[in-house]
């Protein structure tokens, strides 16, 4: 270890994240390695460990012979400071070697407001911030992850993008640039050549013209860079490989516990999601696969918790068998099985009943909307009386505490919506009344709002955002109504949500943008600590950009969108026809019970969800 | 059922895991090597372990001690070899045996300071420093448990300090109370920094080398 970094250690918070040395991390003999890739995720340690795409992808590149994957996260503000007080550049936890030197830097990076942290790092590493400014092969800087379903707002700091699961990509990748270091080719040659790899995205191949209006009017294509880049899936989950030997950190993380993949996609359809339409189509893990990883990765990690983890837990058609044939092993092991993401409904409420045992403590439901009329416009497919029978189940059975999630601001809410959630609380409590079991320990119901924030590819990419007075006066508007007793109202602060909503749906202009505010001082962004909205309404204006157009604008469907070069798999047309039916107030049935042709089945080319 | 004790090494990057950490590591280390360990009763059954004198953040340590009861009979056979496959890089496990004397009877430690000087040892400073510790008073700050910070004599807790000078540094080898109360070595330097400031240290960098019992007894 660096004995500068020795001396700063002492003085940072929870020194352990900033020094790798965790079972099963993955040490290798530089002198068999050709390359070194640095996978950096621009958030702490603790929210990056807990991230089950990067354990997966870690593994992976660290299977190929001949490459060394390390990790890298973004240090918090003491530490920063402290780097670069001491004039230490961001180093892997692995080797302690500085990034600046390996062959690919590839970012994670699953969240807007994560941005300025992966041009914090870029610089705290000592790497010229801008694509265009990086004019050798290496270190070649690319970023995943789902924000890169518009990757636009960031495309001047990347060499380029992968769309989609990198399992086979990333793969793709690396074997190429090794390939064009071994034969001297320029980083212009390796760019052509790497966007014709499926998936790829590479930025500086598009030209973006914009209309006076600020929409933007075209965007070409050049030097054979697809038209349209579609993301890259694992076609067979029983193919993908699956983390069972993986990282244990030796600090606690966030998600400190075996994460095991049931499948991905989902098939629900809510309007407003975007890991709903991105992640499609559904493709699960055979039930005996992953009973086998389960066993393994929980001896090998020692860890004593398990999360069943999914978009949506109990949609995973061997839920019950899957938990019967783990209850044994669990207990003789002391394992507790967690099942989050479970739809309020009669079915998940049994089946945890009997996971939890005796630690009755919350349970979380999320109705997102108060009226049946606006759970029908999002696509929610929740009823009322689901709730709260649900609710009744289990305060009959010794539950005291249920926290509701909801959002406001979703298109076509009214006040009336707004009351409903009000009129939601008072029902549970009423429920509580009726069937609690042990009364005199009292309730506690917790309602909580975010602010709707309109996502790329989802049927409400088209929609603004409402105006930051109008969402403040639903607030409050809500906090008024609010007047049961054991209900608590939390709601989300709007300035991060706002950001949010501009920068989702950004183009590349926000580039300086996000540069700006970052010069001013934004880094971890998506923490509360280190967000501060006047310091990018400065970078805005100095940029002369308006983050209302960003925002609160609603686009025309026959807008170019930003992002029009990136394609999940789902028809443009069919978002439109979603968009349309939300207006209707008319519901799409789940993909389980008829297939509503989004056009993502072409991804695995037949039937999904087999 | 039987009562067990491990020695173990807490060194180089595992230096910083803090306390709970480390605790929370021993807790998968022991399924992850494949043995049962004593779980609590109740909702939550945690494994009850216990590492007797919490290490601070930072320091390195050759002679670390915790105790766990084992499920199965009296097996303190190839324990320490078993747990080694499944340890984070720096915390090693030196010995398992099954625990004779209780834990109070650990009453003092040895603890190897190094004080680097980045531009060499001050001319007399090993001596002066020397001289210093032979006072009956030397006060230092100590954080309290409530946030706050009080006045400590670490004096008194001071068995023993031989001090050489090297290459840019003074070692201290120093014989401290361990418990109720311990002196946390570092103070050493903390006092050395507060009181002669113009030869105070760069840099400390602290080892807990053994443990004695009051008759100064390797303590096991």
């Amino acid at each position: 270890m660096d004995k500068r970094l020795e001396r700063i250690l002492p003085r940072v918070q929870k020194p352990a994240r900033y020094v790798g040395g965790e079972f099963n991390a993955i040490m290798k003999d530089k002198s068999k390695v050709d390359t070194r890739v640095a996978f950096c995720f621009p958030d702490t340690y603790e929210i990056g460990m807990s991230n089950l795409g990067m354990r997966i992808l870690y593994g992976v590149m660290n299977n190929i012979e001949g490459v060394w994957c390390e990790r890298c996260f973004a240090p918090w503000g003491d530490m920063e400071q402290e780097m670069r007080n001491a004039n230490i550049p961001l180093y892997a936890l692995e080797s302690f070697d500085p990034i600046k030197d390996f062959d690919i830097i590839a970012f994670s990076i699953g969240y807007e407001m994560a941005f300025p942290a992966m041009v914090d790092m870029l610089d705290l590493a000592g790497v010229p911030l801008h694509a265009s400014e990086r004019t050798a092969l290496t270190p070649l800087v690319v970023a995943g992850g789902t924000a890169m379903y518009n990757c636009e707002p960031i495309a001047d700091f990347i060499d380029l993008a992968l769309i989609g699961e990198g399992e086979e990509m990333d793969v793709e990748l690396i074997e190429l640039h090794r390939q064009a270091r071994r034969e001297g080719w320029s980083k212009h040659e390796f760019l052509v050549c790497a966007a014709q790899i499926p998936g790829v995205y590479v930025p500086s191949l598009y030209d973006v013209a914009y209309n006076d209006d600020g929409t933007v009017k075209s965007i070409t294509a050049n030097e054979g860079a697809p038209k349209v880049v579609l993301k890259r899936i694992m076609r067979d989950m029983d193919k993908a490989y699956y983390p069972t030997k993986t990282i244990v950190p030796s600090t606690e993380i966030v998600q400190d516990r075996v994460s095991l993949e049931l499948f991905r996609g989902c098939i629900r359809g809510c309007r407003f999601c975007q890991a709903g339409y991105v992640y499609r189509p559904v493709r699960n893990r055979s039930e005996e696969l992953l009973r086998g990883y389960a066993v393994e990765a929980v001896e090998d990690s020692g860890y004593q918790d398990m999360t069943l983890s999914s978009l949506s837990t109990s949609d995973y058609p061997h839920l019950v068998e899957l938990c019967d044939d783990l209850e044994d092993f669990c207990a003789q092991r002391h394992v507790t099985l967690a099942l989050p993401s479970l739809r309020a409904d009669n079915f998940s409420m049994a089946l945890m009943e009997r996971l939890q045992k005796g630690r009755k403590t919350g349970l979380t439901f999320a109705p997102e909307a108060g009226t049946q009329r606006l759970r029908d416009a999002i696509n929610k497919n929740l009823t009322e009386e689901d709730l709260l029978e649900s609710c009744r189940r289990a305060f009959a059975g010794g539950y005291s505490a249920v926290k509701l999630y909801f959002m406001l601001g979703l298109p076509t809410e009214t006040d009336e919506d707004v009351l409903g959630i009000a009129d939601i609380a008072a029902h549970v409590m009423h429920a509580w009344r009726e069937s609690a079991l042990n009364k005199t320990r009292g309730v506690r119901i917790t309602v909580s709002t975010s602010w709707f924030v309109p996502k790329p590819h989802t049927a409400f990419q088209w929609e603004p955002q409402i105006p930051i007075e109008e969402y403040e006066r639903r607030v409050k508007l809500l906090r008024e109504a609010m007047n049961t007793k054991s209900v608590t109202y939390n709601w989300h602060p709007s300035p991060t949500s706002f950001m949010e909503a501009v920068i989702s749906c950004g183009d590349r202009r926000l580039g300086k943008v996000i540069e700006t505010a970052w010069r001013k001082g934004e880094t971890l962004s998506a923490w509360e600590d280190y967000f501060d909205l006047s310091r990018w309404m400065e970078a805005f204006e100095e940029c002369g950009l308006d983050p209302h157009f960003y925002a609160n604008r609603r686009r025309s469907e026959d807008e170019i969108l930003p992002w029009s070069m990136i394609s999940c798999g789902v028809a443009p047309g069919y978002l439109k026809r979603e968009h349309a039916l939300s207006y209707e107030g008319v519901t799409t049935p789940d993909c389980r019970t008829h297939c509503n042709a989004c056009g993502a089945n072409c991804l695995v080319g037949g039937k999904c969800d087999v | 059922m039987s009562k067990l004790r491990l020695v173990f090494v807490k060194e180089h990057q595992a230096s910083y895991i803090s306390h709970l950490d480390v605790m929370r590591t021993f807790q998968r280390v022991f399924p992850r090597a494949g043995l049962s360990i004593k779980h609590s009763n109740g909702f939550h059954p945690h494994p009850i372990l216990s590492i007797v004198l919490p290490l601070p953040v930072g320091q390195s340590s050759d002679c670390e001690i915790l105790d766990f009861e084992s499920v199965e009979d009296s097996t303190d056979e190839g324990v320490a070899e078993a747990l080694n496959t499944g340890m984070p890089a720096g915390l090693r496990v030196l010995d398992c045996y099954s625990v004779t004397r209780p834990v109070r009877e650990m009453v003092n430690l040895r603890a190897q300071l190094e004080m680097e000087y980045d531009n060499g040892v001050p001319e007399g400073a090993c001596e002066h420093i020397r001289e210093f510790f032979t006072q009956e008073e030397i006060f230092v700050e100590k954080r309290t448990k409530y946030k706050g910070m009080t006045e400590l004599n670490i004096a008194p807790l001071i068995r023993s300090l031989t001090l050489t000078e090297g290459e840019g540094v003074i070692l201290a080898d120093a014989v401290v109370a361990a418990q109720d109360p311990g002196l946390n070595p570092a103070l050493i330097g903390a006092a050395v920094a507060r009181h002669l400031p113009e030869i105070a240290p760069d840099f400390v960098r602290v080892r807990r080398k053994e443990v004695y019992d009051a008759e100064m007894n390797v303590f096991r």
